[in-house]
């Protein structure tokens, strides 16, 4: 397929019509309001369904609704919009609802700043709604890969009847970049996909009463609860086989630059000008921050390293604590950060890199 | 190879159609890779807006350099907020109808081309921005010229009344681009 130039919002859209998506509600925000606007005109020509909500949470609940009736099914907002869907989200997960929505991110807390940001780290990674829920996390660091990643995210989503969410910024969802899109599922599989939920989803039960779907965000015996919630433990367990992660120049690294998503493709061609100028600097970035990919830290040659510099743009640091848990004390940990919808400079990770290596 | 252009003016000035027309051309025509990354406030016509365009043979870090190649500047307080980002010996293209500014730096390379009279001239003020495209890609041959007119012409597709004044604005820039050229 020849490669496309298009802006992160959109290429996200159309990689979950072509990944089989057939509904959509959201609610406008900026900076994210081109997947609303994009699916709005696309997915009827599909024989989808588009809907703006009157709310978050009425949108993040009409996709509850339509993904336990079976069909592939998406919302997206970004920062304070996605904490008013906590709740839907919540209930899909304690439902087993597969459902997809993306967070293109920008500065907070609060109604912050439209410019991008990644504040939002430990509610996506830790709490994106009440009850100890865990759900994949994938983070994309160039417009290609929140294609990719999008595609996944509804594979995997089906697979394990589990909330996704594609953790992207303002700086992914409003940039353009080039783009191979995949290849679209026809109808037929789009119906297929479908037709393969019937043991639980709510798409016919032929008057067989005794087998029909019963969706449930929870359940008044304990007993059953604590079940489901061995089984979703257990289930997360196996996700830490399922981590993705880019080490970059990492083996004969003196310096680790870590960091996901936007800062990470920054922090990148940081090493690359790091290594130009003698210094051997290496990355860690990881693609799903949960499964978060602790295996990939313990392949760092920490005899060689002098320390791990977090780059991210949040301020508190947040994925850093994701970092210390999995370097696990073998190396210092510095961070370079900047918030309120800045946008990282790869003047400030050079020269923080570089000021680590000369102290 | 990496260039990093930023092109700044008001809203409303076409400066973000500038940028998108030039990152698609290389898109379409090139292996290279490129990236068009639009940064503007709330405000709409009258306000600030500029955008940033990276073209590369090799990945491409930040869609926004901190340090520019070349600047396009299209008003005059984008120039004041912009210069300092240009590199020594960078190219610095300005709207020479409207930035009367006086330009404070003699180690970068002045581009002049009064795209607001001569868009008005052609009978249409909202062609100053192809013209100043055929301006940078006339001078700085970064990209084909015919690849570019291939993209306007494409992007245009819809609106073909047009084109005539399109393909005049664009080729009176590359004139003006190339005449400047050293």
């Amino acid at each position: 397929m020849a490669r496309v130039f298009m802006k992160g919002t959109e290429a996200v859209a159309e990689a979950a019509v072509r990944a089989g998506c057939r509904f959509f509600a959201g609610y406008p925000i900026t900076p994210q309001n081109e997947v609303p606007e994009y699916l709005s005109r696309r997915l009827p020509e599909v024989g989808g369904v588009f809907v703006q909500g009157e709310s978050e949470v009425a949108s993040v609940n009409m996709v509850y609704g339509a993904a336990s009736a079976g069909t592939r099914s998406m919302t997206s907002s970004s920062s304070p919009g996605i904490s008013l869907k906590s709740e839907g989200i919540s209930y899909c997960a304690a439902a087993r609802i597969p459902m997809v929505y993306a967070n293109f991110a920008r500065g907070g807390p609060g109604v912050g700043s439209i410019q991008p940001a990644q504040q939002d780290y430990l509610q996506a990674t830790k709490a994106s709604g009440n009850g100890g829920f865990r759900m994949p996390v994938l983070a994309p660091s160039t417009v290609q890969e929140a294609v990719d990643l999008t595609v996944l995210a509804f594979d995997w989503a089906d697979r394990d009847r589990t909330p996704v969410l594609l953790l992207a910024d303002g700086v992914i969802g409003t940039m353009m970049e080039p783009v191979v899109l995949p290849e679209p599922k026809t109808e037929e599989e789009v119906a297929a996909i479908k037709a393969s939920k019937k043991s639980w989803a709510c798409i016919g039960h032929e008057l067989d009463y005794a087998h029909r779907a019963w969706i449930q965000p929870g359940n008044w015996s304990t007993l059953v609860m604590q079940q489901v919630n061995e089984d979703a433990a257990a289930m997360y367990e196996a996700w830490k086989q399922e981590a993705m992660v880019e080490e970059y120049q990492t083996e004969d690294a003196e310096i680790i630059l870590t960091a996901y998503g936007i800062s990470g493709r920054i922090a990148k061609s940081a090493v690359n000008l790091l290594r130009a100028q003698g210094i051997k600097a290496g990355l860690v970035r990881p693609i799903t921050v949960y499964p978060f990919p602790d295996a990939a830290y313990d392949r760092i040659d920490y005899s060689k390293v002098k320390a791990i510099l977090d780059v991210e743009m949040s301020i508190p640091a947040l994925f850093v604590e994701d970092v210390k848990a999995a370097v696990k004390g073998r190396a210092r940990i510095e961070t370079c950060l900047c918030s309120g919808g800045n946008i990282m400079s790869r003047e400030a990770v050079i020269s923080a890199a570089k000021k680590i290596m000369e102290g | 190879m990496e260039t990093n252009l930023c092109v700044a003016g008001f809203g409303g000035q076409g400066v973000m159609s500038l940028g998108k027309f030039l990152a698609d051309a290389t898109c379409n025509s090139t292996d290279k890779n490129v990236t068009f990354f639009p940064s503007y406030g709330a405000e709409q016509r009258g306000g600030t807006a500029n955008c940033f365009v990276v073209i590369s043979d090799d990945d491409i870090g930040a869609p926004l350099g901190d340090v520019m190649d070349d600047l396009i500047v299209m008003n005059g307080p984008s120039l004041a907020k912009f210069l300092p980002t240009l590199k020594k010996g960078g190219n610095l293209f300005i709207n020479s109808s409207i930035v009367s500014d006086q330009i404070d730096r003699d180690d970068v390379t002045l581009v002049k081309a009064p795209v607001t009279e001569l868009a008005l001239e052609m009978g249409n003020a909202k062609v100053l921005n192809v013209i100043m495209l055929g301006v940078y890609v006339g001078f700085t041959q970064v990209i084909e010229p015919a690849i570019v007119w291939d993209t306007i012409e494409h992007k245009l597709a819809s609106k073909p009344k047009l084109l005539p004044l399109n393909k005049q604005a664009f080729e009176k820039g590359l004139e003006l681009g190339k005449a400047q050229r050293g």
